[in-house]
């Protein structure tokens, strides 16, 4: 890994969700780094608490989830107790965000233009004129054709890949250091995903940004992401270079997901699968979230719950992995 | 835009002639307009003549097509209980109705909008859920008894303002105003609270139901996650979202205001439409009644078409083909 | 039987039912309301309509904690001497006879024209939705007032008299039933789709058996809001007409009768032949609005 100070650090994270019948946790000890201009993939099934850990990161919880436990640094100092108002100057200045479907994140009333104009006026020391400039160059930038007409055009106006280049253009405009990208390219047609990937991994080096990419599609991290998380059940299961987890996963439950994933390079019968279902978050067993499904479950497994632990390559919070467990 | 408001007012005619031939129906055939207006003692012959003059001999529709070019032209006929022109009577007593209808929509519009994005953004505090039980008791109190209870206390216990008629106004050509003179203007106080207060509430509860949904919507998440100032979120992109399905409420709304004008007009003795309408009903005065009905229709339909041009200002996913150039 | 009650005790509804203490008290005082009206004849102190038991000397007497007050009058005596409380009691009785009559009336024409609407579909479909649009927007208190204002005009004024009551059941319930209509016309268009109507359908069950057997009982649930709802609206409306002095005869005074009787007084100072039944009227309408709120909220979790 990197040998510089992390921008992003988040420690034993925990989100609750008070509701009628009792508090339901959705994030439980999630911990990882974030360098300056990494990409962290994040995977997992939906409801792994993916999103739920970007939306923690960017202090735009649903209510009345709340962080519980744990601390969430930005270039070293803490923004997760931070007031809405001194949160609110991070977001889109320090800390950008896209989410999953473009179709709904511009608002439909006003031109790109304007919401472009007003993000930057917001954060950056320039009138309006000036950030109307850098608008245009910041669709061109993000590859819209025509910018200085289409810089007046409404969202309905731009197709869906477009629009989501619009989305990356408002979340970069204010040179953001971390960006945060919500599934951004779940929601658009297959043959725009490549394009719309490609960008913002360009845009990413480029700026020397750093990014947050949750994804569930395997093949987008493998060619974007420096380091990739793999969460299960609301916890990190494990973390570690691409490369490694891509190829050599540790954690049964990772082993599992990338035997899932259709090769490129040779032909195969049938794909695996991994049995079950991932629990309800007011389900969750006792011991480790995965050991229903593991194949390599044993007792311990059944009691306590495994931290991240020196798996090799990677980190991985598996008992497989407890140099104890060889002693004992 | 101009091909836009022609093919709304197309769509609009049907809706008018159903109504025309309602209240030519109502005209027609209900009670015998012909005794009515011979009154007691009249020959075969009389009545035979009276019948060709109004042209009760011809068939349905050409009677029908009759008096819709009369309506047209604004002629009604004659009211039974007054024997003056029915046209005559509604333009005297318009501008009663009106200024009152207006008074009340914009006290309405004022205060509930702002209630109603108040309660919207801060659902739990404390000012949110006393708005939320009055706008209850709003809906639930009967607009008559608000007249009464307001007359009773500013009217008879304290002595402050007027409980019926508008008070001094002023003749503006063909229009008489109740907003020229101070006797007029506190004259409007009372009936305007009255006809406002259930609108008023009914906005508060739209705008609010409104707000909570645009809330939840991912622009304006994104919007928060761009860091927007609160000011911005909410007002300039929230509120203007609501705009759409608020607009169209309210305008239909307004309208019911002046059809609402019944009550309170009954209650504060306002000579306007209204009180004109209800003591025609109590003696079956046909004409004045399928006047009004006639009356009310079409300000439904204006409404529907400001309406209609409002969306078009606010939403530009409606104004097709004028775009730059989009997919 | 006692298990029935204990399925009602365990269930959703009762425990959402107890856990607001608003929706318990309007429960308790549209109890109170509802007995008072019932039971007029037997518990009401005076019997309003009996002219021999009333006397002009006791014309205007202020409620009972006033100087003045009677002790036979709580809540005070009208112009003719008559107990405000009892005429109350029994112009509740009205008021909720008229309320309850034309919303089951607005409820059996709705719910027929809704089904056939929703069931039947194409040409009748789009008209009868067509009526339903043009009615919604006018006010219904308009409709009533013009189907009132017609019957006024097509009938004899003895016969009227006579029939009043009926023709303001009418007319409120013939200015609200769109709103059944549209409930019942979508619940029957997504229950109509599901495969055991498709099924019943293709044994050859008749039509009629088909919307009565299985969709009306789908569609129950959300009628009974809206009747609930709709309940304390057209008590409103009867009091509304009846104020205008268009609606319930007068040998029959209902709330809204009352309230327009005593509204010539306010200004003479006599406010309570007024404010009494208008604060009975409020009390009414705003317990059942507020338990039709309560239901709507506890059948459909999903709305806030």
């Amino acid at each position: 890994m990197s040998n510089t100070a992390p921008l992003l650090q988040v420690r034993n994270l925990r989100v609750e969700f008070p509701t009628r019948r009792g508090t339901l946790v959705a994030l439980d000890d999630v911990s990882f780094d974030i360098s300056p201009g990494e990409v962290l993939g994040v995977v997992g099934e939906s409801g792994a608490g993916k999103s739920m850990t970007g939306a923690a990161i960017i202090g735009l919880l649903e209510p009345p989830g709340r962080i519980a436990k744990g601390e969430i640094l930005f270039d070293g100092k803490r923004i997760d107790n931070l007031r809405y108002e001194q949160m609110r100057r991070i977001r889109g200045k320090d800390i950008g965000a896209i989410f999953q479907d473009p179709l709904t994140t511009l608002n439909p009333l006003y031109t790109v233009g304007r919401q472009l104009v007003e993000t930057m006026t917001t954060h950056l020391p320039i009138g309006p004129g000036e950030a109307r400039k850098r608008a245009i160059g910041w669709l061109e930038m993000v590859g819209i054709p025509a910018a200085a007409q289409r810089i007046d055009s409404y969202p309905h106006e731009f197709s869906g890949g477009m629009r989501q280049r619009v989305v990356i253009a408002l979340a970069l405009c204010a040179e953001p250091r971390l960006i945060v990208a919500d599934e951004p390219t779940t929601a658009l047609d297959v043959s725009i995903q490549a394009q719309v990937i490609a960008l913002l991994k360009t845009l990413a080096r480029e700026k020397g940004t750093a990014m947050m990419l949750v994804t569930h599609d395997m093949g987008v991290i493998a060619e974007t992401a420096d380091r990739v998380a793999v969460m299960y059940a609301g916890r990190v299961a494990e973390i570690g270079p691409v490369r490694e987890v891509v190829k050599h996963a540790n954690h049964p439950y990772s082993v599992g997901l990338m035997a899932s994933i259709p090769p490129l390079d040779r032909r195969v019968e049938r794909l695996a699968q991994i049995d079950g279902a991932m629990p309800r978050l007011s389900a969750i067993p006792q011991g480790c979230a995965y050991n229903p499904r593991c194949p390599q479950v044993f007792d311990k497994c059944r009691v306590l719950r495994p931290d991240l632990i020196n798996a090799g390559t990677t980190r991985a919070a598996c008992w497989l992995f407890d140099t104890e467990l060889a002693d004992g | 835009m101009f091909a836009f408001i022609v093919n709304r007012i197309l769509q609009a005619i049907p809706v008018m002639l159903t109504v025309a031939l309602i209240s030519f129906a109502m005209f027609a055939y209900v009670g015998d307009p012909v005794a009515i207006m011979l009154g007691q003692d009249f020959t075969e012959a009389q009545r035979a003549a009276l019948v060709r003059d109004l042209g009760l001999d011809q068939p349905f529709w050409v009677q029908f097509a009759e008096f819709v070019a009369n309506a047209v032209q604004g002629q009604f006929g004659l009211s039974y209980r007054l024997s003056r022109p029915v046209a005559e009577l509604i333009a005297e007593r318009a501008p009663a109705t009106l200024e009152l209808a207006f008074c009340a929509a914009t006290l309405a519009l004022l205060i509930g909008v702002p209630m109603g994005v108040y309660t919207g953004l801060y659902r739990n505090s404390w000012l949110s859920r006393f708005f939320l039980t009055f706008s209850l008791i709003g809906v639930s109190l009967p607009t008559f008894l608000i007249g009464i209870l307001l007359i009773l206390c500013f009217a008879v216990w304290l002595g402050w303002l007027p409980s019926f008629g508008r008070g001094d106004t002023v003749q503006l050509g063909w229009w008489s105003t109740g907003f020229l003179t101070w006797s007029g203007i506190k004259a409007l106080i009372l009936p305007s609270i009255t006809l406002g207060l259930f609108q008023l509430t009914l906005i508060m509860r739209l705008v609010r139901a409104e707000m909570l949904e645009v809330l939840r919507t991912d622009y304006i998440k994104f919007a928060r996650a761009r860091g927007l100032p609160n000011r911005a979120v909410h007002f300039g992109h929230a509120l203007k979202n609501t705009l759409v399905p608020v607009i169209t409420i309210v305008g239909l709304q307004l309208g019911a205001i002046i059809a609402f004008a019944i009550v309170t007009e009954t209650v504060f003795q306002w000579p306007g439409m209204g009180l004109l309408f209800i003591q025609s009903v109590g003696v079956a005065d046909i004409p004045v009644m399928s006047a009004y009905l006639m009356l009310i229709a079409l300000v439904f339909v204006t409404i529907n078409l400001i309406v209609d041009l409002l969306y078009y200002a606010v939403d530009p996913r409606l104004r097709i083909g004028r775009g730059k150039g989009g997919h | 039987m006692a298990a029935a009650v204990k399925r009602f005790l365990d269930s959703d509804l009762w425990w959402s039912f107890r856990r607001s203490p608003v929706t318990v008290a309007s429960a308790i005082v549209a109890a109170i309301c509802i007995i008072g009206a019932v039971l007029a004849p037997l518990i009401a102190p005076h019997n309003p309509f009996d002219l021999a038991s009333l006397n002009l000397i006791d014309a205007f007497k202020p409620p009972i904690w006033t100087e003045e007050g009677a002790p036979e009058y709580l809540l005070g005596t009208d112009d003719q001497g008559r107990d405000v409380l009892s005429a109350i009691m029994y112009g509740a009785r009205v008021s909720l006879l008229v309320g309850l009559s034309a919303t089951i009336f607005a409820t059996l024409l709705g719910v027929t024209l809704g089904l056939i609407a929703g069931y039947v579909g194409g040409a009748v479909d789009s008209l009868l939705m067509r009526i339903c649009d043009i009615q919604l927007t006018l006010p219904s208190i308009l409709v009533a007032l013009l189907v009132d204002g017609v019957v006024r005009a097509a009938v004899p004024r003895e016969v009227h008299d006579q029939i009043a009551l009926f023709v303001v059941i009418f007319a409120i319930g013939i200015s609200e039933w769109p709103k059944f209509a549209r409930t019942v016309r979508g619940s029957t268009l997504v229950e109509r789709n599901k495969e055991y109507v498709q099924a019943a359908r293709v044994i050859g069950v008749p039509k009629v058996r088909i919307m009565a057997s299985h969709v009306l009982p789908n569609v129950i649930g959300p009628v009974l809001v809206v009747a609930t709802l709709n309940l304390g609206l057209a008590i409103l409306s009867e009091a509304t007409l009846s104020f205008l002095g268009v609606g319930v005869p007068p040998t029959q005074p209902s709330l809204g009768t009352l309230i327009r009787i005593g509204n010539d007084f306010l200004f003479s100072g006599e406010w309570w032949i007024t404010i009494f039944p208008g604060i009975a009227l409020i009390a009414m309408v705003l317990s059942v609005n507020l338990l039709g709120d309560w239901l709507r909220d506890a059948l459909n979790p999903k709305l806030r």
